[in-house]
């Protein structure tokens, strides 16, 4: 289905439970964006997370150095703890979907549904493993523990595709077809497998490495910066952080795929990019400034012709702009905007600092002796972070002002409930606890000395 | 007959969330009525030492529910959430602060510390399974239109029937509960818990038949067309099948074979469920919508059952190791009181401890 077709058919679509009108529909999407905010984090860890674990525990099985073994375990735990975070919050996104977005669901819920049916099994399989994997450990043999890890690993992968490809839906809705505004013919193999689905895992998996390599590197140098440089500090930097490092380079050739695709399929999402008012060909492109009503970019930095090669690889290439649409379909643009420009100028400095440590690793065979590089890890964690959040933010209010791309506007898919300040101050407590108890149990697991994961010491220079 | 094969998975999933899920709720029930922190202390451990390994996997029948429902029911399902938000919003927070307090509470290093987390887990133990069963009441009471939050957000669930059945749900998870872990006192040779959790069965077994019962009676007034099918026919059978169960499992845990116990106490209660949706069939929602209207495109439908028949393949043999595992003992932690007294952190603690 093309864009074109479906705006036109956007004017009638039935939704299944009428139109609603509730008056809190921002509160119901900031409360809809604060729950991903949190969750998509522990998604990171659950992609990214047990391939690192698995690979601490390959290197103990090789080498039988119990620092390995050391890191793997208290790993295992963290795991299993941000996992347990992750199916709370997975569950909370589960009810919201019907507490907050019944007409969505009752309209659409069977097209993209599958999706969820087979992260679920994926899910459930991930928690099997993942017990098994964590309590397991010294209790089943080695080979066993090591391919429940690797379990954990593909069913890691398996279920956020699936989660993944129900957004890829929502940005490039096919599989069905609208008769009289009616939803039918539903083919829902066909939903899930979109257009939009192989950029948005690719880059979704690769933000996952970002995230937990930077993050969990930190830790550790973070550890280094205090004077702690022992066998198990430097292995618990090195793993996580050659693992970011090789990501971060790729991230860029699959975000300037992704930029490629938005422009072939989103055009408006594209143009809220840059805030690009009108068509046009050597399309410039500003870094930061602030978008105003007449189009203009103030105090930005203006690079010529840069959004066109951005687009379609060609300094003359055309680009589309927000004009093309009335007023009303275009994306709020100073959000969507900022969200990108912060993505894309952090990614760059990750894949820089990745470039130092590959280098350093290359040439000299060793880690960077300057404390700023170990600062810089420390800093990058959160960074990576902010990173992943503002690409979701870009994707995501780069789509509105609808919830299925071009058929049914964010604000006919929202409950007619009236509570929706509750549901958002209680949510709001529910989140401020979670983190709480989270950093809270992190620091007591840290605090505990890594000796006690094997019940021996670590052997020399540990 | 699709539609029919999709309810099937939804009430196969909910009997198999209420005999899972619900024995780990009870847990909570038993864990808030344990005793000070000195003397519930025993009691607190053995439900850390059982729960532990199998919650998470337990938990996810619910979304399993959940996700099959918006699949193969959307319109049943955007209508459901929509006008129970509220017993749903608290059990989704209820569910939240359980699994958080429960993940924490074995790190807890002094005894407020402890306090806080434990009433937590065990406060909201008892909140979720009464308003997911208050839920089901007032899907059964007819007292769920189809629509955007088009009943009642307060009286459809906060009604007698849907506190009775809400009830049901607190008790039936407590009886499970002591169950289950009356046979895992007795494989960890646990005598004490064994004797604890025995007499806590037999109370909870007899106060959630007797409050069902009583339940049947608040169904006549106030559904008498599903009590009327509840009570004849395929409906009637299902009801007596869990009645047998249940007195077979009093008796069973009266004369200490709680292995068997497990099954019998399980079946009781999936009994109950398979009875409450045959006796609703052919309605989703009762007097607004059927099963048959409410389903998706037979595409979907099928497209769903074949992924639940895979999904299935690849997921018996997981679990079957996950269970053979636990059930031999093999996951299980070293069993230690949770006393909630103040016990500060050592290098030298063993591993087995909390998590």
């Amino acid at each position: 289905m093309s864009p074109v077709d479906v705006s036109l058919a956007a004017q009638s679509l039935q939704t299944a439970l009428g139109e609603p009108s509730q008056s809190d529909l921002l509160l119901t999407r900031q409360t809809q964006a604060m729950s991903f905010i949190f969750h998509i984090p522990l998604v990171c860890f659950g992609i990214a997370f047990p391939a690192m674990v698995v690979f601490a525990e390959g290197l103990w099985l090789r080498t039988g150095d119990p620092v390995y073994k050391a890191l793997a375990k208290r790993w295992s735990k963290v795991m299993l703890l941000l996992f347990a975070v992750g199916v709370v919050t997975g569950t909370i996104l589960s009810f919201e979907l019907g507490l907050l977005w019944p007409n969505f669901m009752a309209t659409f819920g069977d097209v993209f549904g599958l999706g969820f049916t087979l992260e679920g099994f994926s899910f459930f399989l991930e928690a099997i493993f993942i017990a098994i994997y964590v309590y397991g450990w010294d209790r089943i043999s080695s080979r066993a523990h090591l391919l429940a890890g690797i379990a954990v690993v593909i069913t890691g992968i398996t279920g956020s595709t699936m989660v993944i490809a129900v957004n890829g839906w929502m940005n490039e809705p096919t599989g069905f077809e609208l008769v009289n505004g009616e939803v039918t013919d539903i083919a829902p193999w066909s939903a899930l497998f979109n257009d939009q689905l192989a950029f948005e895992v690719t880059h979704m998996y690769l933000a996952g490495y970002l995230v937990v390599g930077f993050i969990v590197a930190g830790v550790y140098a973070r550890a280094w910066l205090r004077g702690d440089r022992g066998r198990y500090v430097r292995a618990g930097l090195v793993i996580p952080l050659a693992f970011a490092a090789l990501t971060a380079p790729v991230q860029l050739i699959v975000g300037d795929w992704a930029a490629r695709t938005v422009a072939k399929d989103q055009p408006v999402k594209l143009a809220a990019f840059e805030g690009l008012q009108k068509t046009e060909r050597q399309a410039p492109f500003h870094i930061g400034g602030i978008y105003e009503k007449d189009g203009d970019i103030e105090y930005g930095i203006e690079i010529p012709d840069l959004l066109s090669i951005l687009a379609d690889h060609d300094p003359n290439g055309e680009v589309v702009g927000l004009d093309s649409v009335p007023a009303e379909d275009r994306p709020p643009v100073n959000t969507t905007r900022l969200s990108f420009q912060a993505m894309v100028f952090i990614g760059t400095g990750l894949a820089a600092l990745a470039a130092v440590f590959l280098l350093t690793w290359w040439r000299k065979r060793r880690l960077p002796r300057t404390k700023w590089f170990y600062r810089a890890v420390v800093a990058c964690g959160p960074l990576a972070l902010v990173a992943l959040i503002c690409g979701w933010i870009t994707t995501e209010v780069g789509r509105q002002p609808w919830v299925v791309y071009e058929l049914m506007r964010t604000e006919d898919a929202v409950t007619d409930a009236n509570g929706i300040p509750f549901v958002a101050a209680g949510l709001l407590i529910v989140y401020l606890s979670l983190t709480a108890a989270v950093v809270w149990l992190l620091r007591r697991l840290a605090e505990r000395p890594p000796e006690s994961e094997v019940g021996g010491d670590l052997g020399a220079g540990a | 007959m699709l539609p029919d094969l999709a309810i099937a998975l939804v009430v196969a999933g909910m009997a198999a969330y209420a005999v899972l899920a619900g024995a780990d709720f009870g847990a909570g029930f038993w864990d808030l009525t344990a005793g000070g922190a000195e003397r519930g202390g025993p009691v607190r451990g053995m439900i850390q030492r059982s729960m532990a390994p199998v919650w998470e996997a337990n938990h996810v029948w619910l979304i399993f529910v959940l996700v099959v429902l918006w699949t193969c029911f959307p319109v049943a399902f955007g209508s459901l959430m929509s006008t129970l938000y509220v017993p749903m919003f608290i059990a989704v927070s209820g569910i939240i602060f359980r699994g958080t307090a429960f993940a924490l509470r074995g790190e807890a290093a002094t005894i407020a510390e402890a306090r806080l987390l434990g009433a937590m887990f065990a406060l909201s133990s008892v909140l979720v399974p009464f308003c997911l069963g208050a839920s089901v009441g007032a899907v059964a009471a007819g007292n769920v239109p189809v629509g955007n939050a088009s009943g009642d957000p307060i009286s459809s669930w906060l009604n007698p029937l849907g506190i009775t059945v809400g009830v049901i749900f607190v008790l039936t998870g407590a009886y499970l509960s002591a169950v289950y872990m009356a046979a895992d006192a007795q494989r960890g040779d646990l005598a004490d818990l064994r004797r604890a959790f025995r007499a806590r069965a037999l109370g909870a077994g007899i106060a959630a038949g007797a409050v069902a019962a009583a339940g049947l009676l608040v169904l006549h007034s106030e559904a008498r067309a599903l009590y009327d099918d509840l009570t004849t026919g395929t409906g009637l059978a299902c009801i007596a099948v869990s009645a047998a169960a249940g007195i077979a499992t009093l008796a069973l845990v009266w004369r200490e074979r709680y292995e068997a116990a497990r099954y019998s106490a399980a079946a009781a209660v999936a009994a109950v469920i398979v009875g409450w949706a045959l006796a609703q069939a052919p309605y989703l929602l009762p007097g607004e919508l059927t099963i048959d209207e409410a389903a998706a495109p037979d595409a979907t439908l099928v497209a769903t059952l074949v992924s639940v028949v895979v999904g299935t393949l690849v997921l018996i043999p997981s679990l079957y190791w996950l269970y053979s595992l636990t059930l031999q003992g093999r996951l299980d932690k070293a069993y230690e009181p949770l006393d909630q007294r103040f016990r500060p952190l050592r290098a030298a603690d063993p591993e087995d401890r909390g998590s």
